[in-house]
């Protein structure tokens, strides 16, 4: 059994400690401990898992039960400090497919109200054996705290405003599947990048890919340092979707409305919504994507959701698939020092 | 007894500010000699105490404008004994406590209460602060001449941890405090930009997804405090400054003659933002960790004056407050048993301030600041013996459980830093020896 607390990383000396935060001792497969963030996966080890996605998919096609048994006996967590059904449901589908025991835990309103605080949740989930654990938070950072607690591994299923990594690769999963390789590609996303993990996350991992990344936003949506990202940022929708490959819609909060982040819901959808008229200025191969759930007639119309070249269907599909090869590739070597 | 009333302490070989070394003796609780004439005199005297003191540092007491001791309140986190002990053992012979405690110190009762648990620890003079408003709420002035008038004589109000942002109490406070020579030292945070503010809005803020605590809303606080002062010609004080531009604020409001002092704390000149990155709330902290630019600013300002004073903003935190999410845990820091090799690693290391300057800074400014006599005062005859003895050569790791805190939330864990408090004396009588607290000194 390896034993694999994460100790904090501290350096003594100022200002170089970036980076040294989720950088673990690799698994055999090459694949980081723990995957926290998309900024984990270098091109070699993204590709890895979009390929082992493929080829799960390969597998399960010709069986008569979807069931692979490579992970029995194995336990996974779903510790969901939010609401997220999509989510975890794709993740519990995930990790019943390589037959591993599931266990959902939902930990409505998190340890910033009241009651058992994360901490104590990790050790009790150490003392149960879990094998992986699945986090979906509201604080970012948390499955990173979460990680220096538990031996498990820990996948991050979305933290705060932080990074949602397996949404950034069954995007990128979908998107090979429609553009060949993504060196060279331009990657519209659009809408609440201040506040959206689904956009971190496709910043890192699509650029890690080669992708060419632009950011659409009003600039109140945008987050101060994002100069420093490797994604280029424009204002201007429709100057941004001639020459883009695919484009990507990210949902908008009605609450931002409160913060006066825009004025006006009307306002917002008039300059960074997707319809029929933008959707045709995309080439021919043009891809539409939303992470869902969608606000219809927001920043999406229902008939460029539902129109041709839209893959928001085919993306929660996908889902599910990546999130095996996630959870195969990070429990898998384990397996293997285990035999 | 070898260390009280009626008895001599020869302090040999220490070299006062790191100058020349000089003979020191002090009898009852006063320095008596420096010197040759200190030599001469011990001989003279019957029982005296010798003080091996060759190649340390001589320094005056160091005074700490900006403690947090929990008491009352969070006696989990901190006490004033704890932290006394901390100042002690960090060379302090005086800390000022901050009011932020519960119930809040906003009136005599209270500030008299934290002076008592103050003088009951006896290892540090315990000045409290009072708070500007009722409860720190930021509605109404607080009872300011009955807590000036107690017994615990309060110079210092502040609101920390909270800003007093409404600019007319804010003017009233200036004001108001006059009457009887107070200042006003000011938590500069604009609340309405820093709503659910974690960390220094920045590239990394961006890159963590953590939401901004901008650089603007500290400054546009100082900015508009420097002008209510002018206007009133009222004394301020300017809690841990943590941006370039305030610096550059501060700088303009002193050259045209505000009556204005602000404060730097030593993780504010040592750490940056990037430590947020792993989500260890232990770098969280209020004002937050800024850039390398800020730091280097902060290091150039307390250098050259405009910022006055070195204030430790020790913050002793439970560790069910800290090991947690970083949303959910508390801001601030341990500081008292670091401060001064923090200072000496980013200050006199790299050829910024001599001990002459850290003297200034961490020990007679921030006394002349709160008002306090018989501290921060020259290393002369006839002075309090308030005296702290350094090691400059030597060199420590800091480990968090081994420090005196009840807390061990220190940013500093695993560092090694340079200089070390060797000794520490409160009016001649020795609270450190060794490095270590004086068993029974504070029974």
């Amino acid at each position: 059994m390896t034993t694999t607390i994460k100790a904090t990383t501290r350096s003594a000396a100022n200002g170089d400690s970036r980076g040294d935060s989720a950088v673990q001792p690799p698994a055999p497969s090459g694949m980081p401990r723990h995957l926290l963030s998309a900024g984990d996966l270098n091109a070699e080890t993204a590709t890895l898992v979009l390929d082992t996605a493929e080829r799960l998919e390969q597998a399960m096609s010709g069986r008569e039960v979807r069931k692979l048994p490579t992970l029995r006996g194995r336990t996974v967590v779903n510790l969901f400090y939010e609401d997220s059904t999509r989510t975890r449901i794709s993740f519990e589908l995930a990790a019943k497919r390589l037959s591993a025991d599931v266990i959902n835990f939902s930990a409505k309103g998190s340890s910033v109200s009241k009651g058992e605080s994360l901490k104590d949740t990790a050790l009790t989930l150490q003392a149960m054996g879990a094998d992986a654990v699945v986090c979906r938070h509201s604080a970012s950072g948390a499955p990173q705290r979460l990680s220096a607690w538990v031996s498990g591994r820990v996948v991050n299923a979305g933290d705060g405003t932080h990074e949602h990594p397996t949404q950034a690769l069954l995007d990128a999963f979908t998107l090979r599947r429609h553009l060949g390789e993504l060196a060279g590609r331009k990657i519209v996303v659009v809408g609440d990048v201040l506040h959206s993990r689904v956009a971190r996350s496709n910043v890192l991992l699509l650029s890690t890919l080669g992708a060419q990344v632009e950011l659409v936003a009003p600039p109140t949506l945008l987050p101060v340092g994002v100069g420093s990202w490797p994604a280029s940022v424009s204002y201007d929708l429709d100057a941004s979707l001639s020459g883009a490959d695919a484009v990507m819609m990210l949902r908008v909060q009605r609450e931002r409305m409160s913060g006066a982040f825009f004025p006006t819901a009307r306002e917002y959808t008039r300059s960074y919504g997707l319809d029929v008229r933008r959707r045709a200025m995309l080439p021919d191969h043009g891809v539409v994507m939303h992470p869902g759930p969608m606000n219809r007639g927001m920043e999406i119309t229902p008939a460029v959701a539902d129109g041709d070249g839209s893959v928001i269907v085919e993306q929660v599909a996908n889902g599910v698939t990546v999130r095996m090869a996630v959870l195969y590739l990070l429990l898998s070597g384990e397996m293997e020092t285990n035999a | 007894m070898s260390n009280g009333h009626g008895v001599s302490t020869l302090i040999t070989g220490a070299a006062p500010y790191g100058e020349e070394a000089a003979d020191v003796l002090i009898t009852d609780g006063v320095i008596a000699a420096v010197g040759a004439a200190a030599t001469a005199a011990a001989k003279r005297a019957t029982d005296v105490e010798v003080i091996d003191a060759d190649g340390l540092v001589l320094l005056p007491g160091l005074v700490d404008l900006h403690t947090h001791l929990r008491e009352p309140g969070r006696e989990d986190a901190e006490t004033v004994e704890t932290g006394s002990a901390a100042a002690a053992l960090g060379g302090y012979t005086a800390v000022f406590a901050m009011p932020n405690t519960d119930p809040t110190a906003d009136t005599a009762g209270v500030v008299e209460q934290v002076l008592r648990l103050g003088e009951d620890a006896r290892l540090v003079d315990v000045r409290p602060i009072g708070a500007v408003t009722v409860g720190r709420k930021g509605e109404r002035l607080a009872e300011l001449a009955a807590m000036a008038g107690s017994a615990a004589q309060v110079r210092v109000f502040s609101d920390d941890g909270d800003c007093v942002s409404d600019p007319l109490l804010m003017r009233r406070a200036l004001e108001y405090v006059k009457a009887f020579d107070g200042v006003i030292a000011q938590h500069a945070q604009e609340p309405r930009l820093t709503a659910g503010a974690q960390m220094h809005e920045g590239d990394v803020s961006a890159t963590l997804g953590m939401t901004g605590w901008p650089a603007v809303a500290e400054e546009a606080i100082i900015a508009r405090d420097c002008l209510l002062a002018d206007h009133v010609g009222s004394r301020l004080h300017v809690c841990h400054l943590s941006t370039a531009g305030s610096v550059e604020l501060i700088a303009a409001a002193k050259a045209r003659g505000t009556r204005v002092t602000a404060e730097v704390t030593p993780h504010h000149l040592l750490l940056t933002d990037a430590r947020a990155i792993g989500y260890d709330p232990v770098f969280k902290v209020n004002p937050p960790l800024r850039t390398d630019a800020d730091v280097a600013a902060l290091r150039k300002a307390l250098a050259d004056g405009t910022i006055d004073i070195v204030a430790t903003d020790h913050a002793p935190h439970a560790s069910e407050d800290k090991e947690c999410e970083w949303d959910a845990a508390s801001p601030g820091m341990l500081g008292l048993q670091t401060a001064l090799s923090v200072v000496v690693a980013t200050m006199v290391e790299p050829g910024l301030l001599d001990w002459r300057g850290v003297a200034a800074v961490m020990s007679e400014r921030p006394a002349a600041i709160g008002g306090l006599a018989g501290h921060g005062r020259p290393i002369a005859v006839g002075e309090p013996a308030n005296l702290v003895l350094v090691d400059p050569a030597a060199r420590w790791t800091v480990r968090g459980a081994e420090l005196a805190s009840l807390s061990a939330n220190t940013p500093f864990e695993g560092m090694e830093l340079p200089a070390k408090v060797v000794g520490t004396f409160l009016r001649g009588r020795r609270t450190v020896a060794g490095g270590a607290l004086v068993a029974g000194v504070n029974a």
